[in-house]
């Protein structure tokens, strides 16, 4: 954080990454993350004082402070408000969204609704490892129903949540998956997400190698879409409900209408606006 | 604060109908009306839960001196009908001297107001009304209260002007008004003439303190404000909406009020002075949210609109029991800001005060408006356009080297680098961190990082503007908010009595300011401590962060019901 001079153009990697040492378990999956959200921001050149990340709680929350950006790093499950209002009030930053599966679809489910269809433009980055990590080991929206935990032993009986379809149905104009395993994947569906004007929700497969050792084998079964993206609605839904959960790409990408920015050059006065209280 | 209406000067007159019989409207035209013909004035509403239809009440009291808050009693009651009128008698205490003209057609008062002993009448209101195109009977009404107030009733046209938009122009207007104005002069009725009109009308403003409220934040510079509807707090909002697209600022509607804080907060952060406008409930969903601003430094104002309480509680009638929530309703030690308008118009000053602090101070500030001062309209000396500029927070230009968001500074304030700032890259944080930002669990970073958050709200010279002090005695009244209004008055009155009083109302409750009370208090004796609250909240908070002196007593009611004056008057007389 803090470097003397702004870096000239032509941004490495590198340049992204702050001194502070992450708090995740080696092998966790966010570092792939983490990595490609670097080399995203250096395809796209984005001088690191231009781009926010904003966060709320848990492993994958933590990333902000990883990064030479700007960073906020707020309450559980708050993030998609706290990022709406960064981004209205600065359009000209790129704000990008750091959650999980628990900030992002239980307690801050709600947002997660109104921000797919209030459609600011942000990048909402979800690192699913279907577990509670930082609380050690709870079940989440995305756990399997019979996940045995110590909260919930012989597992939480509950459905799954299908976190891309919700997205798909509350209005959300970009819908993409990726794999911690794979960075340059991660990288390029960013890349899109980021151009994206609008709302573009990335959800990252990111095994929690201490709760969930078992889904090291994501990396033996996820495979590519392997074909364009769709901006038919019916189309993207039959695929997003046919698909297993463990495929990777762009589902959806269409333009829903943008949140309106502030007027500019409303040139209002505010002596104006007050004469209306004279009697 | 130096002036207080006296009972002689001022006339109450209370406007009551179903809901849709235009008692509001009424009552908006009358107070607009003896506004431009030099009067102060005041007008509360009350209306029950329903959406459409039910109930209304509209208490207008006029004076020559600007009106704080109502009276003991009412002067005229007009009723348009006698729906559901028992729900108001305890807001409109009558007595023998009271007037109540009802409409002929409305049928006989209710026992409950019969048995004030006021003396009651009659006039065709709606009969009259039908007689001229688009006539309504809260129009001829209008008419009827000129002539028993002996006010003109140009005013009056004047201010209906916007009724042409319902097909009353002025030519009617004018007719109906006069139908009830000749239809009050043909019976021997007793006239409330209002005293001698105050010029200087011209430079007076009419409004609400919601929108005084609003006002203050333009002022101070807030440009973003999210909120998610709340009675009786979304006024101010809606009247917010406009303006922020005129000022080229954003109004954002929340999915609920956790949301709309943390959009604050992250509008704050991107360097725009930034709001939210809510009441009790609301507040107490934001309580985390206002923990993260206390931690991240983050500026943030809410207008917290009172309403009675707990949960759901009264949400269309005004009380001061929110002020635990708002003090210490945070999680962890967490200083923060708190104020309290003491009366309709100064709800702007504290809000832009507010902002002002805020930014200055980079901590959250809840402004503790009710309903009676957001809801009441209000004739109002025009606020100073200069009084105050938009607030101003230090701003980092972090040059080489490290820059470190908390730094320790002299007065705790660290200049805040504004995202997009080549080298001032950081991470707001709701974790305990060191001076750079970065997380930090070690004893001695919480310790100087505690230590930096409070003294920073130490160290600052608040000014006069913390506590407004009126006369001098032995005996002093400790009040706040909306509850100051009547205090004054009753003060007023027990000056007239000779008993020498003085009142500290205190618009600063966060942080506490021991040594400052401690002067302003200084050869006080006995100290009356006046509340709307059922469990003595301010009374509580004084004991815990001042010294009173001599004896304390407590008079304290919780809402809906105002503190009358006539309560705090008797008991400083039972003290003198």
């Amino acid at each position: 954080m803090g470097k003397p001079q702004p870096i000239p153009t032509g941004h490495a990697a590198k340049d992204y990454k702050s001194e502070v040492k992450p708090i995740w378990c080696p092998g966790c999956g966010h570092f792939g993350v983490q990595a490609a959200l670097f080399r995203a921001l250096a395809q796209l050149d984005l001088p690191p004082e231009q781009v926010a990340v904003v966060s709320g709680i848990g492993c994958s929350s933590r990333l902000p402070a990883y990064t030479e950006c700007y960073g906020f790093h707020g309450i559980h499950g708050r993030a998609l408000p706290l990022a709406t209002g960064l981004k209205l009030a600065r359009p000209e930053l790129t704000v990008i969204v750091a959650s999980g599966d628990g900030d992002a679809f239980s307690i801050g489910g709600n947002h997660f609704l109104h921000a797919c269809r209030r459609n600011v433009d942000l990048t909402c980055i979800v690192m699913d490892n279907e577990v509670y990590g930082m609380t050690k080991g709870q079940p989440s929206p995305t756990s399997p129903p019979d996940w045995d935990s110590k909260l919930a032993p012989g597992g939480a009986r509950v459905s799954p949540l299908r976190p891309l379809a919700v997205a798909l149905a509350a209005g959300a104009g970009f819908i993409a998956r990726g794999f911690s395993g794979d960075p340059n994947g991660i990288a390029h569906l960013l890349v899109e997400a980021i151009r994206h004007p609008g709302f573009a929700l990335v959800q990252v497969l990111s095994p929690c190698v201490t709760y969930r050792p078992e889904e090291k084998c994501w990396k033996q079964q996820v495979h590519a879409a392997g074909i364009e993206p769709t901006h038919d609605l019916a189309e993207a839904a039959r695929r997003l409900f046919a698909d297993d959960g463990l495929t990777t790409g762009i589902f959806y990408q269409a333009a829903p209408p943008p949140y309106p920015g502030a007027v500019t050059n409303a040139g209002g006065d505010l002596t104006a606006i007050e004469a209306q209280f004279a009697l | 604060m130096s002036v207080s209406v006296s009972p002689t000067d001022a006339v109450a007159i209370a406007i009551m109908g179903s809901g849709g019989a235009g008692a509001i409207t009424a009552g908006g035209l009358l107070l607009e009306a003896a506004g431009r013909a030099g009067w102060h004035g005041l007008m509360t509403r009350s209306v029950g839960p329903q959406i459409r239809g039910g109930e209304a009440l509209a208490m207008v009291r006029l004076a020559t001196a600007p009106v704080g808050g109502h009276g003991d009693r009412f002067d005229i009651l007009l009723a348009l009908d006698w729906h559901n009128a028992d729900r108001f008698v305890d807001e409109t205490p009558l007595d023998a001297g009271s007037l109540i003209v009802a409409d002929a057609e409305a049928g006989e008062p209710p026992a409950a107001i019969l048995a004030s002993g006021a003396r009651w009448v009659t006039l065709p209101l709606e009969q009259l009304a039908k007689q001229v195109p688009a006539g309504r009977a809260n129009i001829v009404a209008l008419g009827v209260l000129a002539r028993l107030l002996a006010l003109p009733l140009e005013p009056l046209v004047t201010a209906g002007r916007t009724l042409a938009s319902k097909g009353l122009d002025a030519a009617h207007l004018r007719q109906a008004l006069a139908a009830g104005h000749d239809a009050a002069a043909s019976r021997d009725l007793p006239v409330r003439p209002l005293p001698a009109a105050v010029a200087g009308a011209a430079t007076r403003w009419l409004l609400t303190g919601n929108e005084a409220a609003a006002l203050g934040a333009l002022r101070g510079g807030v440009r973003f404000v999210a909120v998610y509807p709340i009675t009786p707090a979304t006024d101010l909002s809606e009247w917010l909406a406009p303006p922020l697209q005129r000022l080229g600022g954003h109004l954002i509607q929340a999915e609920d009020e956790i949301a709309a804080l943390n959009m604050v907060l992250g509008a704050s952060y991107g360097g725009v002075p930034a709001l939210t406008a809510t009441s009790g409930p609301g507040l107490a969903l934001m309580t985390e949210t206002l923990g993260l601003a206390v931690a991240a430094e983050i500026p943030a104002v809410v207008v917290n609109v009172m309403r009675g309480g707990p949960s759901t509680g009264i949400p269309t009638k005004s009380e001061q029991s929110d002020l635990n929530i708002a003090l210490y309703g945070l999680h962890g030690d967490a200083p923060h800001l708190v104020l309290a308008p003491n009366s309709v118009g100064d709800c702007l000053f504290a809000t832009q005060w507010a902002v002002r602090l805020s930014e200055a101070l980079q901590c959250p500030a809840i402004v503790l408006s009710d309903q009676f001062l957001g809801q009441s309209q209000a004739v109002c000396d025009r606020p100073p356009a200069n009084g105050m500029e938009a607030a101003s927070r230090a701003v980092a230009m972090p040059g080489p080297g490290r820059y470190d968001r908390y730094a320790l500074t002299a007065d705790g304030v660290s200049p805040m680098a504004r995202p997009g700032t080549p080298g001032g890259q950081h991470t707001a944080d709701g974790l305990e961190h060191n001076a750079h930002g970065t997380p930090s669990s070690r004893a001695v970073d919480h310790q100087a990082q505690l230590d930096k958050r409070r003294d920073k709200l130490l160290c600052h010279d608040y000014g006069p503007a913390w506590a407004e002090v009126e006369g001098d005695g032995e005996l002093a009244v400790l009040t706040w908010g909306s509850a100051t209004g009547p205090v004054l008055e009753a003060a007023a009155r027990a000056r007239a009595q000779g008993l020498a009083v003085r009142v500290v109302a205190l618009r600063l409750l966060s942080p506490p300011l021991p040594a400052r009370l401690a002067a302003l208090l200084e050869g006080a004796r006995r100290v009356l401590v006046v509340e709307q609250s059922h469990s003595r909240q301010f009374y509580g908070y004084l004991r815990a962060h001042y010294a009173l002196p001599g004896e304390v007593r407590v008079l304290n009611q919780p809402g809906p019901l105002p503190i009358r004056p006539a309560a705090v008057f008797a008991q400083l007389m039972q003290w003198r």
